[in-house]
Order: C-alpha cells, then structure tokens, then sequence
C-alpha cells in the first residue's frame, strides 16, 4: 500500500526480528494508526467503519447459526425454529441475522448517497467506487440466498420468481436456470447450492473490502468540500481521532440495530414467511424485501420481461460508469446548487421507487384496492414507471448536462481554509497564507 | 412537477393507507390490545394458562401444534404451569413410540418432552376430516398472519397475529344474520367470516360458544375472554422468548448508551485542539 510514509520503529528485539520478516506491525502503524485523514470529515464518514463491523457480525451470526441449521427442503423451516426455539440465545442469533441484512442495507445506502451527494467517486477515486459497486452487487446475490434458506412461504416464491427471470436471457435463458436450480424447478438442490453460495459470498465480500481500503489508503479520503488535501495542515492521524469517532457512530448504529432486534425483530420481514415453503400454494403478494424493493419497481416497469430484466441489471450496472456520466470537475455538492436539489429529488425518487416495488402493480399507488383496468388511474406500476424513467434520465440527462450548464459556487482554498471559515466566519476573509 | 405531484399523493397514501382494506368484503382486525404489546409488555401468566386450555380442550380438537412440546409449558416466559402439573398433563395424553426390541410400536403415556399430540396422522387425513378444508397447524399462526397493513401502521401497532386470530374467532356473521346476497353465494358447508384472510368464507364453523370451557380461575368463559385468551396463548407460542428478548434488549441498550456516552466524552477531549 502505498500514500503514506510509515513511521514505525521496532521497540524491542522481538519487534525487530519480526518485522525484518514480516512488516505487518509497519502497516498497521502506517495505514491504521498514523493515516493522514482530512480532519473535516463529518459522520456520513462513519457509514464505512459502520459497515465493516456489520459485515464482520453478520459473519460471526452467521456461521453459529450454520452449526444448527439444516439445509434440506424438509427441515429446514423446523431447523430455523428450532433455532428460535431451544438453542441457547438462538433467537438472538438469528434475529440478529436477519435484521443485520437490513441494517447492513441501510448502511449501504447511506455510504454510497454520501459517495454521490460528495462526488466521491470522481478522479482519482474511480476504481475505489467501482470497487464497491461490484461489493453492492455480491452483497445483493448473499442477501438474496440468504432469504431463501428459512425455507418459507416467501422464501420460495422469491426464489422462483428471481431465477425464473434468468429464462428471458436469450438462446441461454433456460440453462442458466437449469443450472441455479439445480434441476428443473426449485427444490433441494436449488436450497443446497443456495446455502453453499450464502456461505461462500460473504467472504467474497471480505476480500472485496480490502481491496476497497487498499483503493482508499492510494488515493485518500474525500471529505465534505470535495478539495484535495493540501498539506499535513488539512489532515490529522486516523487514531485517535477518527478511531473514536468512527467507535462513537459504531455504537450509535448499533444502539438503532438493537432497537430492532430487540423491540420490532419481525417488522422488516414478511408474516407469510412463517409458512412453511408450499409449491402448490402460491402466496396473494409476492414481494422481495425492503432493500431490493426500487429494483422489483423498476424490474416491473417495462412491460416486455426481457425488458424489465435488462432494466433492472442496468439501473445497477450504470453505477460502474457513473464517474464518467457526471461532467462536473468540483467534487462536492455543497458548491453545487442546482446538483444538490437534483440529487434530492433522485433521493426521494428512489423511495417512491422503494413503495412502488412494494404493492400488487395494478392497485392504486399506496392503497390495496384494485385499480379499474380500462381508464386511467395512479398505480403502483403507472408511479413504478414514472420513477424508473426519472431514475435513468438523472444518471443519462441531468448528471450529463448539469456539469457543462451549472456554474458552481467558489471552492475554498483548501480544507483548513473551510474548516476555519466555518469555525471562526470573521476570518473567512482573510486569504490563507 | 409530476415528482411533486406524486410526492404529495405518496405522502397523502402513507396516511391513507392506515386504514385501507384488504379486499373486498374483508375486514383488518379488531384493535384488542394484549397485555404483551410494546416494549414493555409481557405476557400474563394467568391468561396464557387459560389460553392452553382452550387450545386443549377447543382448538386441538383439529388444529396441530408440532413445534410445541410440553415441557415449553413450564419454561420461564409461559404460562409457566408446575413440573409436576406438566408430567401429569404429558401423562394424561397416549403417544406412539418405538419400535421396541421386538420391532413394534407401541404406545406409553406422554413425557414432558414429548411433543403436542397432532389431531391427524397427515394433511390429507385432516382434509378428508373436515370437508376438504386443512386445519393449519397453530405453532406461528399469530407471526404468519397479519392483523392489518400499513408501513406505518405495523411499525407502531404491530402486524396484529393475536388480533387477527382473536377477530377471526369472535368475527363470524350467524346465519340468520346473513343478507339475501351472501345467502346465495355461500358455499356448501362453509361460514361467513369477515376476518378470514382468505375470505371471507372459512371451513371452520364458529369454534366456540358461552361457557365452553369452564376456566379452574373462575373467570367466566364468554366467546370474547376465551378467544382473547387462545390468542395470547398462540402468541406466546409463536415467540417464546419474548420476554427473555425484551429484558435483553433493555440491557443491551443500556449498555450501549453508557458506553456511547463514554465514546462521546472521549471524542470531544481528543477532538478539542483540533480546527
């Protein structure tokens, strides 16, 4: 890793001797200890040591709940209760599992709208936010396995209407479906492999991780003006200071997961998955779980299924290419007015998204009543519409045109510059030095 | 605008949205409210002892149970009946066993490890028992149902499972109460029930009556207490670490908090002669 110079010192023989063989203590010192961060960073910075710490939970849950679980068709919904029902703390573990997942999507989407509302993802940070896309995108695949192990009415029914939307691919549809079931519907083979992957991928995400991090100790943090760090005067060492910090948002967080956990653990789930799976009884609403909702939405949208498959897969995949679609040189949405009330609105429209993704697509938006099919009316499907076309013209129009046509706001000098404009305002005027 | 314009109706349907029906013809459940709701709630010891019994003497009659066991009945958070009152409960019951040193099966009184007795060997004898309709089996009934709908409404009232079995139990329309209408749509051998999720015509006729069961408390068994009971019975059932959850949950946050607090402290002093 490279960026900064380590300033570590073996103290006594045993550190020196270990370190000519392996410098790990030089690294930790370097990058963990020493790490020169902008010290204007504000707590949507935390979101990234918030999610390492849920990664690293779900991990732990995970794999004590993998010693009790069973993965077979026939025993795997009474393995989840038996979990929930004479394992010691099982309850614990599983609601922590489960509301993990939700939490850990929560974080995400905190971290990556701070990424877009700062310009984090502009040079030099390109690969760093690719990276973490493609993190977002094997993290989506284990939430998704994961919701299929429980073996519920939900469970199996997400399954199968997920997979059966590999068959629109052409000329391979069918044998990519073959394939993720295992056979030719969804059934214990498909639980296997799902269970096998749901293993797997987390650790996936592990190595992901570090490489993220490495990306970000080559070229720096970004921080809420969006100018780069100047000198030693714009930063501080990551410990104490952000090591604290970040510790302080950590048990902030976990104090809103417990509330969950503890008080509403079955909220964020559906009721109908505790059904036990039924292949001959379809459930009346299908509906993927909350943080997959805005892509359900945008899935149903277009009328044609290959369509709507290759809707979905773009409104992710367009991510990748999102330093390239936003024109603008100035990082920061705080100097950049007329972004700044865009990327609201695409925030909001993400959520409309989320509510659209969430009701049968020809009842009234937000209600349970069906809508008349012969004339006009506002349906989950007519807003579902409405919102993806909107999610796609910010990222292919608005983002585009926004950085040749805005003018954005003077950029202080440099972070010490913002910093004491906003600590000490009489002093704003004074040039820096 | 259009953003605008959907925005204000999103935001007008969140509100709207708390008392919408399911269908046609159906009805959210009855707001009951249970001892056991909120943070602080806990189940009443005597209510789900009641409840057991109507299950027992009511509901078993059709209804399985097959994630229950008797011993649960003693374990601290449930009705928390006496060991002794457990063993004589599992011993009054025969349950099959074996095969045995000679390959038969056999059957021996219950043990308290033993699970609840299932009324039917299988779904298709408990069909063929009752018009072709399936009990279904009670274990997560008040988790897998909702009472209602609503963002909103389930975060601060609950998905309602108690509330939609207690509807369902004391929802029923008697007949003579039924218009010309559904009089001629009804099904053979089937009831009108409001509450019903898959309504609202539902295979079970009206499971209980005045004084059905004679409480050893003294209450009197009205169709109301006694479904009211059952509920709370069912929902313990469903979850029985609720209580064991929610003392943790206290603990856990309090904890948290004070160590928040001392993170806090920590950051301001470590932060003080930075800016």
């Amino acid at each position: 890793m490279s960026g900064h110079a380590s300033n570590y010192q073996p103290k006594s023989a045993f550190a020196k001797w270990f370190h000519e063989r392996l410098p790990i203590m030089d690294m930790v010192q370097g990058q963990a200890l020493d790490f020169p961060t902008p010290k204007n960073l504000n707590y949507f910075w935390t979101f990234g040591g918030i999610l390492a710490v849920m990664l690293v939970i779900q991990i732990i849950t995970g794999v004590v709940l993998v010693m009790h679980y069973t993965p077979h068709v026939d025993m795997a919904f009474n393995s989840v209760e038996h979990i929930m029902r004479d394992v010691n703390s099982g309850w614990l573990l599983r609601y922590m599992h489960a509301n993990g997942a939700s939490m850990f999507f929560i974080a995400v989407y905190i971290h990556m709208f701070r990424g877009m509302y700062y310009g984090s993802y502009k040079a030099p940070r390109e690969v760093l936010w690719m990276i973490g896309v493609l993190i977002y995108l094997v993290m989506m695949a284990t939430a998704f396995m994961g919701y299929v192990l429980p073996w519920g009415q939900m469970s199996f029914w997400g399954a199968k209407v997920i997979t059966n939307l590999f068959s629109a691919i052409p000329f391979f549809g069918e044998s990519i479906t073959t394939l993720l079931w295992g056979g030719y519907s969804v059934d214990n083979p498909t639980l296997n492999r799902f269970f096998s992957l749901h293993f797997l991928l987390p650790f996936v995400i592990a190595g992901l991780v570090i490489l993220h991090i490495w990306a970000l100790h080559v070229v720096g943090n970004n921080n809420p003006t969006g100018v780069s760090v100047k000198g030693p005067q714009d930063t501080v060492p990551f410990s104490p200071y952000y090591t604290v910090k970040d510790a302080f948002a950590i048990v902030i967080f976990l104090m809103f997961f417990a509330l969950w956990v503890f008080f509403a653990p079955n909220y964020l789930g559906h009721a109908v998955n505790y059904q036990e799976a039924n292949p001959l009884v379809t459930p009346a609403h299908i509906v993927p779980e909350w943080y997959f909702l805005p892509f359900y939405a945008i899935l149903r949208a277009i009328p044609d299924k290959l369509g709507g498959v290759i809707a979905m897969f773009a409104s992710i995949l367009i991510l990748f290419v999102l330093p390239w679609l936003d024109t603008s040189k100035v990082r920061s949405g705080n100097y950049r007015p007329i972004f700044r009330q865009f990327f609201w609105l695409f925030a909001i429209n993400c959520v409309i998204l989320g509510f659209a993704g969430s009701g049968a697509p020809d009842s009234y938006f937000m209600s349970h009543e069906a809508a008349p099919p012969d004339q006009w009316a506002l349906t989950y499907k007519l807003v579902g519409q409405i919102a993806t076309a909107y999610y796609f013209a910010h990222f292919l129009v608005i983002l585009p045109l926004l950085g040749l046509l805005e003018t954005p706001k003077p950029l202080p000098a440099s972070i010490s510059d913002a910093v004491l404009a906003e600590s000490h305002p009489s002093a704003a005027a004074v040039p820096a030095e | 605008m259009t953003i605008l314009k959907t925005l204000a109706i999103a935001a007008a349907g969140l509100v709207l949205s708390l008392g919408a029906a399911q269908a046609e013809g159906q009805k959210t459940a009855k707001d009951v409210s249970f001892s056991f709701e909120g943070p602080f709630g806990q189940f009443d010891r005597a209510q789900l002892q009641r409840g057991y019994k109507v299950y027992k003497e009511v509901c078993s009659n059709c209804h399985a149970m097959h994630l229950m066991s008797f011993r649960n009945l003693s374990q601290p958070g449930g009705p928390e009946f006496s060991e002794e009152q457990v063993k004589a409960l599992a011993a009054s019951f025969q349950v099959q066993d074996g095969p045995n040193n000679d390959g038969e099966m056999f059957e021996r009184p219950g043990l308290p490890s033993d699970r609840f007795p299932s009324p039917f060997p299988n779904e298709q004898a408990a069909r063929a028992a009752n018009g072709g309709a399936y009990p279904p089996d009670l274990s997560l009934i008040t988790k897998s149902r909702p009472g209602w709908y609503g963002t909103i409404n389930q975060l601060i009232n609950g998905i309602g499972g108690p509330q939609y079995v207690y509807s369902v139990l004391t929802g029923y329309t008697p007949d003579d109460q039924l218009t010309e209408e559904l009089r001629k749509e009804q099904p053979e051998g089937k009831y009108h029930n409001p509450f019903f999720a898959n309504g609202p015509w539902i295979g079970m006729g009206p499971p209980l009556s005045d004084d059905q069961v004679t409480f050893d408390d003294g209450t009197a068994g009205s169709v109301s207490q006694m479904a009211r009971d059952v509920s709370a019975f069912l929902a313990w059932a469903a979850e029985p670490k609720m209580e064991e959850r929610k003392r943790t949950g206290f603990m856990v946050l309090i904890f948290l908090g004070v160590l928040a607090l001392l993170l806090y402290l920590s950051m301001k002093k470590v932060w003080a002669k930075v800016h």
